[in-house]
């Protein structure tokens, strides 16, 4: 389990610049290349390092970095842009994407579980904006039993989103209306897609108690 | 938008009723999940005043498998054929988003004959999908006749998936990196039949239902949601197009072999159930100028692209997403280099729409919060996952 | 006593009117049968038609095409266990399906199968019908309230309110057609069932045409608030399976439950039989005053022994038809049979119809009569059945509200400028 997946990586190849605007050329493409797939333009290095990220650079990057600093890194992978934020920067990071740049869409919110790492969890925010035809992803790390601030004011969508995740992985969402579990049960104890919780494991008191079986196995 | 949140927002505070006149309480009632109109295990508490609701609150998770957590412990493969299993009645589409967002994690493509056998599946697939809505949409509104019409004709795709690749539901129809089975012969001449067939039935379905009388009244005004209000809920697909928003992933990020197709997005205006309704009819006569234009269209050419056998994408993350029948269903993967993914997130449509409901049938009569789940077009498969 | 018996044989008029309570009591068994048989009947039609509308074949397992899946059917439902909810109101809950029953099997007392084919003619007898039948809706009411259980009594507030509100569109329909029945030398009415046909015949018109189009708008409301009053589709809101699942009887199974499914059936031929009698003609046949001939007679008495000649043919084409495959060889057997069965009633009829006409003025030819009377209103109400099974086929159903508002802002108003405008034209003809 190599898990500092993403890490910075900063020394890119030198490739094709990804420019402002239009940063994230193929998929966006409103006039155009026939292929939609995008990995086309940054397949530049060889073959298996596979494409590595790269630094993303565009007016609106350079806009927040001059704003917030080391605070926050930007980077573009297979066509996909990111940002990679501090946790403390987090809401307002997201209320600028929505207010000022149009990111109106809240398509996701996720996690991941890097149990090795001091700061085990990567939350990732998956934002679209309908003006821009854009999507842009907001990731942050933050501790085990450290809470987030919860972005339902911004999106209302992230209210399911943000429980499920909470569900999931058991991160709190500051000032989220409603932070219950939404998939499992109420009284369920773990969280399941925490990589220390077994493909098998269960709880099994719940499943005692409230289905008067042995196990659900 | 903040006007949304705060409905959106506010629970429903099932303990303590409010005594606003007389000594009057609400009725608290459970729809579901047993229940015929929940298409499937959705249950929705209803706090009704008399037959209004006043809120409701959606209780789901019956139907949680741990897809996402099934996706760690497989190899890509492996885990290609789980997909089917969210949205089962749209099970090409799922493969289609999975294939793809995996290929782009590993920089490959599939090659230009693969993929309009996956555009012509795929939107066999979405017509498919909207006969089926189609039909339990009209019973839960009280018009047994449709579904059963739906049924029929619904079969004849069934029956094309089940000549390409053996199964009609859970399909599994295609491989990362292409797809593993060439068209059989005859595959054309099916589809062409297709073509011919169903026109008339969708006029058929429009007879029924279209000028009925009952049926504008069931649907017109009911269930009403703003595109300002389906963005900011994230409602994607017809619900989002039948509100006015002209968008949709094959146009807007087209992938496969979309940009080679002329097609139009239909849109509504109201935002009601019955635009929803005639955006969903629209979008299957459209899917079928897609389909006529792919199958004359189709390239000669291999149909699996160079990939390893042993599926090892490279370090990094991906998010892809396409426009599933019910709306964006994206996949986001984190790969760590493994044959098995690091993380896997599926962003199902059904999940992200239902929590419009409560919304949207704020104010209105039991009977049209059954209206409502219909238009919205929810498999619980994909919202528990 | 056997003098009481047989001297009712001479007598034309009902048994109720002559005072004979021996056949007024085998009418009422007679009808008790017939009735149960016709909704036994009238289920496996409606499934086998219903099927046939949405494509698909309906009851073909049991018997040949289905045609004993009704006996399995109460066969089954009187064996299943019976279930009380602990929490339900024991003794209502027990007692509701038995109101609707009652209520529903009592209205046949007075509907007139002919002109002394009926239990009794009773003076008011349109009053007592329309009476005993919005009883109906005290079973189901009843039934919601005592399963305790918030479906069935959604349901049961839904129904006593549609009931409720289509009871008064449907009375003052009825009212137009009873003032019709004044339009006599004399000048009076008459709410007797009997009377009400009998003044058809004299004015030599149905009263459906009367007054084009009054008869007709009248005879449309009560058509519609029929289909409301007994909960069919598409004013089925008191069931409402996908709302309600099944409202007022979701608690019920079993034998419970087919008692409300009987006593729907049997409200359903009883307010057909209303609307036969008040506008079509209840048991005339077609054109009895224009072509009274006694080789007119003779032809239209034909008509019960040729419509089972039909049935028979087509269950004979059937027995043809069934695949060769030794499987079906019982089925095969067993329609063969059943088409037999109804070549013979066929027969039979066709001999009393030509008994008939050769007999002079006797027993015989008021047998016949007696048969020709039932088979022409047993037709027409069939017709009713019929649509009531198409309505289900083809509509959604309507919203509460919806139904409320049609109710008491459209039926309402044109019933009464209905019941007004025929009024003023029955004043200016006479």
């Amino acid at each position: 389990m190599a898990e500092e997946v993403k890490s910075p990586a900063p020394p890119p190849p030198p490739e094709g610049e990804k420019k402002p605007a239009a940063e994230k050329p193929a998929p966006a493409a409103s006039a155009a290349p026939a292929k939609p797939a995008a990995p086309a333009k940054p397949a530049a290095p060889a073959k298996p390092a596979g494409p590595v990220p790269v630094p993303w650079t565009s007016p609106l990057v350079e806009k927040y970095r001059s704003q917030y600093g080391s605070g926050l890194e930007a980077q573009t992978y297979l066509g996909q842009n990111y940002f990679t934020v501090d946790r403390s920067l987090i809401p307002d990071i997201l209320r600028l994407l929505r207010d000022e740049e149009q990111f109106d869409y809240c398509v996701d919110i996720t996690a991941a579980h890097y149990p090795k790492r001091e700061k085990q969890f990567d939350v990732v925010w998956i934002l679209y904006s309908f003006p821009r035809n854009e999507r842009v992803r907001v990731k942050t790390q933050i501790a085990d039993g450290a809470s987030i601030p919860s972005s339902v004011s911004i999106w209302p969508t992230a209210n399911w989103l943000e429980r499920e995740v909470y569900d999931m992985f058991g991160i709190q969402f500051d000032g989220h209306p409603d932070l219950k579990r939404i998939l499992l049960p109420d009284g369920w104890k773990g969280y399941p897609l925490r990589k220390d919780y077994g493909i098998l494991q269960q709880d099994k008191e719940w499943v005692q108690i409230n289905l008067g079986i042995e196990s659900g196995q | 938008m903040n006007d949304v949140s705060n409905r959106a927002l506010s629970n429903l505070d099932l303990e303590t009723p409010d005594k606003t006149y007389l000594d009057s309480n609400e009725l608290v009632i459970n729809m579901g999940p047993q229940h015929p109109a929940t298409h499937g295990v959705l249950r929705v508490i209803l706090k009704l005043d008399g037959e209004k609701v006043l809120g409701t609150e959606c209780v789901i998770g019956y139907l949680h498998r741990g897809v996402e957590k099934i996706a760690e412990n497989r190899t890509y493969t492996m885990f290609n054929p789980y997909v089917d299993r969210m949205d089962y009645v749209a099970a090409v589409s799922n493969g289609l988003g999975y294939c793809e967002a995996v290929e782009k994690l590993m920089n490959v493509e599939a090659p230009p004959r693969a993929k309009y056998i996956r555009v012509i599946l795929t939107e066999l697939n979405r017509i498919a999908s909207h006969q089926l809505w189609l039909g339990t949409h009209a019973l839960d509104i009280g018009a047994m006749t449709p579904l059963f019409y739906t049924f029929r004709d619904r079969e004849e795709i069934l029956k094309i998936f089940e000549r390409y690749c053996g199964a009609r539901l859970t399909t599994h129809a295609f491989r990362i990196g292409g797809c593993q089975y060439e068209t059989y012969a005859g595959f054309e001449k099916d589809v062409k039949n297709f073509l011919a067939f169903f026109p008339p039935k969708i006029d058929e379905y429009e007879a029924l239902l279209t000028t009925n009388r009952i049926w504008l009244e069931r649907t017109k005004n009911v269930g009403v949601i703003s595109g300002a209000d389906c963005i900011a809920l994230g409602v994607t697909g017809p619900v989002l197009r039948a509100s006015g928003v002209q968008w949709d992933l094959r146009k807007a990020q087209p992938y496969a072999a979309y940009s080679e197709f002329d097609f139009e997005i239909p849109i509504g205006t109201n935002g009601d159930t019955y635009d929803r309704y005639l955006v969903r009819m629209a979008e299957m006569r459209q899917s079928l100028r897609i389909i006529e234009q792919a199958v004359n269209g189709i390239p000669e050419g291999p149909i699996m692209g160079k990939v390893p056998k042993v599926i090892k994408p490279p370090v990094g993350e991906i998010y892809h997403s396409i426009e599933a029948p019910k709306g964006e269903l994206g996949y986001f993967i984190v790969s760590d280099g493994s044959t098995q993914p690091y993380r896997l997130r599926v962003r199902p449509p059904s999940f992200v729409n239902l929590q419009a409901l409560d919304i949207m049938v704020r104010g209105l009569l039991v009977a049209d919060v059954v209206a409502v789940i219909g238009t919205l077009d929810i498999v619980l498969g994909e919202v528990d996952r | 006593m056997p003098n009481f018996i047989m001297s009712y044989l001479g007598s034309t008029v009902t048994p109720g009117e002559a005072g004979n309570q021996f056949w007024a009591l085998i009418y009422v068994l007679i009808i008790f049968a017939g009735v149960s048989v016709a909704v036994i009947c009238m289920n496996w039609i409606e499934r086998k038609a219903l099927a046939h509308f949405q494509v698909r074949l309906g009851p073909m397992r049991v018997g040949p095409h289905g045609l004993l899946q009704p006996i399995a059917d109460a066969l089954k439902l009187m064996l299943k266990e019976d279930i009380i909810p602990s929490e339900a109101d024991q003794f209502v809950f027990w007692v509701a399906p038995l109101i609707g029953l009652l209520a529903a099997f009592t209205v046949y007392t007075v509907i007139p199968f002919g002109p002394s084919q009926a239990v009794s003619d009773m003076n008011i007898g349109i009053l007592f019908m329309l009476g005993v039948s919005s009883l109906g809706v005290l079973g189901i009411v009843v039934a919601g309230w005592a399963s305790n259980s918030h479906y069935p009594l959604i349901g049961a507030l839904r129904s006593s309110a549609q009931m409720v509100s289509y009871e008064v569109a449907m009375g003052l329909a009825v009212v137009s057609a009873i003032l019709m029945t004044s339009l006599n030398a004399s000048g009076t009415g008459t709410l007797s069932m009997i009377g009400i046909v009998q003044a058809q015949q004299q004015q030599g018109v149905w009263f459906i045409f009367k007054f084009f189009p009054l008869g007709l708008i009248a005879f449309v409301i009560f058509a519609i608030a029929m289909v409301a009053e007994t909960n069919r589709a598409p004013f089925d809101m008191a069931e409402a399976e996908s709302e309600l699942t099944a409202g007022y009887h979701t608690e019920y199974s079993g034998l419970r439950w087919s008692l409300f499914m009987l006593a729907e059936y049997a409200a359903m031929i009883a307010v057909s039989s209303i609307a036969v009698t008040l506008w079509l003609g209840g048991w005339m046949r077609p054109f009895p005053n224009l072509l009274n001939a006694p080789a007119w007679d003779f032809i239209f008495s034909l008509f019960p022994g040729l419509t089972f000649l039909g049935l028979a043919a087509i269950a004979f084409v059937g027995t043809a038809r069934m695949p060769a495959d030794s499987f079906f060889k019982i089925q095969r057997i067993g329609l063969a049979v059943f088409a037999a069965l109804l070549g013979f009633i066929a027969l039979l009829l066709l001999a009393i119809a030509v008994a008939g006409r050769f007999a002079d003025a006797s027993v015989g030819a008021r047998f016949r009569d007696g048969i020709d009377y039932i088979y022409w209103f047993v037709l027409k109400v069939a017709v009713f059945m019929y649509l009531f099974i198409w309505y289900r086929a083809t509509w959604p159903r309507y919203r509460f509200d919806q139904l409320m508002k049609i109710g008491w802002k459209v039926m309402l108003p044109i019933s009464l400028g209905v019941l007004v405008v025929t009024a003023i034209v029955g004043v200016i003809v006479s």
